[in-house]
């Protein structure tokens, strides 16, 4: 019998992770080979983008080095909705294998897809994320990312498995169930947002348990919402849980687009797979490494949904340093913000314009309205204060707490999502000039 | 024989009902009767007054949220059952109250302020019983 080629090495070698070390100029050769390709290929299979690099006079076949990426035509969220549901998948269906989506801008959602091999890749970026973060066989995964069309549940799963971890597929919710699982199941490590492992933190401490003392949770990947280093040391001094950050986004294939390694100092983007570029947020050129601007990606390898220079609207920067962990692969700042008035709650995508479209389904003219968002015991809240007009009101304290249920009801069909009404007094909610201001992030990131 | 009432919508906040009832005051605007009705973040506040209009163009004016309705006045009986017989009559007849709230006048009345699901069927009723529905100018009249 002849003995597996790594076993003299487990433990301490993934060849998965040998792509994050390859050298800069195999690297860069990589990338310019699968953009011919992918551009190639999204030319002849997608309608839209071929008809935007017509209107620019573009072949494929103009891209003949990495820099010529900045002459291609960008791809936006809409244009994802505006070709819903399969309108930008470049293969037929009968070789998707798996359907995603998350919130679109107007209810609608947006729906990705993926080819066997496109799960193959969202595997293996996973299981280098995962590599990264310190994780490897014989750990057990709480998995507490929300399990279903959302891609945190079923993207981490994928790589968890892909690794040879014990996987706990628990997804969110239920708090004491989550603690009583990690201590009787001896979990070694997690995954899922940091507000809700704050929120556990808590929750154990009320239960009795003490982190470093009766449990065995050592590590902790945690993404699909912003987050700071306050937060991140927080975690660590209250739990002793290393905790490390991801980064992805449905459209590009889900969690996986980028990682931290144990030197914990940005994330590593996989580049043999997705092309990085950062832009002015006006000009829309490249900035200079080091300077802060939008986040661009080009998918290198996707084949059932390539997508060309997608404006992720996450502001970032390059980091110019090398990395001490010797991963050749470039490193982005954790994401600081975000170039439009989107916001991120318990890993879902929201736009106030969709509260905006929730509250006339209510009412046929838009009342003034206010998103406030407050974070307790580490889980986000939405509040929703909605200025109450001489139309809107009755003599009736039932009809009106019927009008607050209503606008409540049309915001969760919309976004999924539960959020708090209050009817407010008519001018108590702050004007400014020219633009409403219609949103309030009250998230102390760090508690 | 309907009188007037209008209402006004206050969030459950410190100094708010102060507030409006300095909006009021300095408009000279004075309350016969009101009750505060609420649910923990929100509340209706009625309010009885001689002069309806203007009160309603004041808050308005003071940007609150208002609305008008309308209520019918009974004088009740001084002395037990006379609020009994006032709803016994109108038992019969599917009619019901939504609130109510009371008003003691100068002269010593007693008067319930009630809102109907059928204000002038219960108006008609109530007085083919003999009870005594009071019209806007009674009301606040000597």
């Amino acid at each position: 019998m002849i003995p597996h080629l790594w076993n003299d090495l487990e433990g301490t070698f993934f060849p998965e992770s040998a792509l994050d070390y390859m050298p800069e100029s195999r690297l860069r050769e990589v990338q310019l080979q699968r953009l011919k390709a992918v551009t190639a290929l999204t030319y002849e299979k997608v309608k839209l983008f071929r008809e935007r690099m017509d209107a620019k006079g573009l072949k494929p076949a103009d891209v003949t080095t990495l820099a010529d990426v900045s002459k291609l035509p960008f791809m936006v969220k809409t244009d994802l909705r505006d070709t819903y549901p399969y309108g930008l998948f470049a293969v037929p269906m009968s070789d998707v294998v798996r359907l995603h989506a998350s919130s679109g801008t107007t209810g609608k959602p947006i729906v990705v897809g993926y080819t066997a091999q496109d799960m193959e890749v969202w595997k293996q970026v996973i299981m280098r994320t995962l590599y990264a973060a310190g994780y490897s066989r014989g750990d057990i995964v709480q998995n507490m990312y929300g399990y279903g069309l959302f891609t945190g549940g079923l993207g981490l799963h994928g790589g968890l498995e892909g690794i040879g971890a014990t996987v706990i597929p628990i997804s969110g919710g239920n708090s004491e169930r989550q603690i009583m699982v990690m201590k009787d199941f001896g979990v070694t490590a997690i995954c899922g947002t940091p507000s809700y492992f704050i929120h556990l933190i808590e929750t154990a401490q009320k239960m009795g348990i003490d982190f470093r003392r009766d449990l065995k949770v050592k590590r902790g990947v945690f993404g699909a919402e912003p987050w700071t280093d306050e937060m991140r040391k927080y975690i660590e001094s209250a739990s002793g849980v290393k905790a490390f950050d991801i980064y992805g986004l449905s459209e590009i294939i889900g969690p996986g687009v980028g990682a931290e390694c144990e030197c914990q100092d940005g994330l590593h983007i996989f580049e043999d797979h997705f092309l990085a570029e950062i832009v002015d947020t006006k000009t829309l050129e490249p900035v200079p490494d080091g300077t802060e601007g939008e986040l661009v990606i080009t998918t290198l390898s996707k084949q059932a949904m390539p997508v060309i220079r997608y404006r992720t609207r996450d502001i970032t920067a390059f980091e110019t340093s090398r990395c001490g962990c010797g991963r050749t692969c470039r490193r982005i700042r954790r994401i600081s913000r975000r170039s439009d008035d989107m916001f991120i709650i318990r890993g879902v995508n929201v736009f106030p314009s969709q509260i905006e479209t929730a509250l006339l389904k209510t009412e046929s003219s838009l009342p003034h309205y206010l998103i406030v968002l407050t974070r307790k015991g580490g889980l986000d809240q939405m509040e929703v204060r909605v200025e109450i007009t001489g139309e809107m009101l009755t003599d009736n304290v039932g009809a009106m707490e019927q009008l607050q249920k209503r606008f409540g009801k049309s915001i969760e069909q919309i976004t999924g999502l539960h959020a708090a009404i209050t009817l407010a007094q008519p001018g108590t909610i702050p004007r400014s000039e020219g633009k409403a201001k219609r949103l309030l992030d009250q998230r102390n990131l760090t508690n | 024989m309907k009188i007037r009432q209008i209402s006004v919508f206050l969030e459950n906040q410190p100094g708010r009902l102060a507030a409006l009832c300095r909006t009021l005051a300095d408009a000279g605007v004075n309350l016969s009767t009101l009750m505060l009705s609420e649910t923990g973040e929100f509340g209706l506040l009625r309010i009885i007054t001689p002069d309806a209009d203007k009160a309603r163009a004041v808050v308005e004016k003071a940007g609150y949220a208002v609305t008008a309705s309308e209520v019918l006045a009974i004088q009740v009986p001084d002395k037990p059952g006379g609020l009994a017989a006032v709803l016994t009559a109108l038992d019969p007849h599917q009619i019901s109250v939504e609130y109510m709230y009371a008003f003691a006048c100068r002269t010593g009345r007693a008067i319930m302020i009630i809102r109907f699901n059928d204000l002038d069927r219960a108006a008609d009723i109530l007085q083919k019983a003999g009870l005594k529905v009071i019209n806007t100018a009674n009301l606040f009249g000597p």
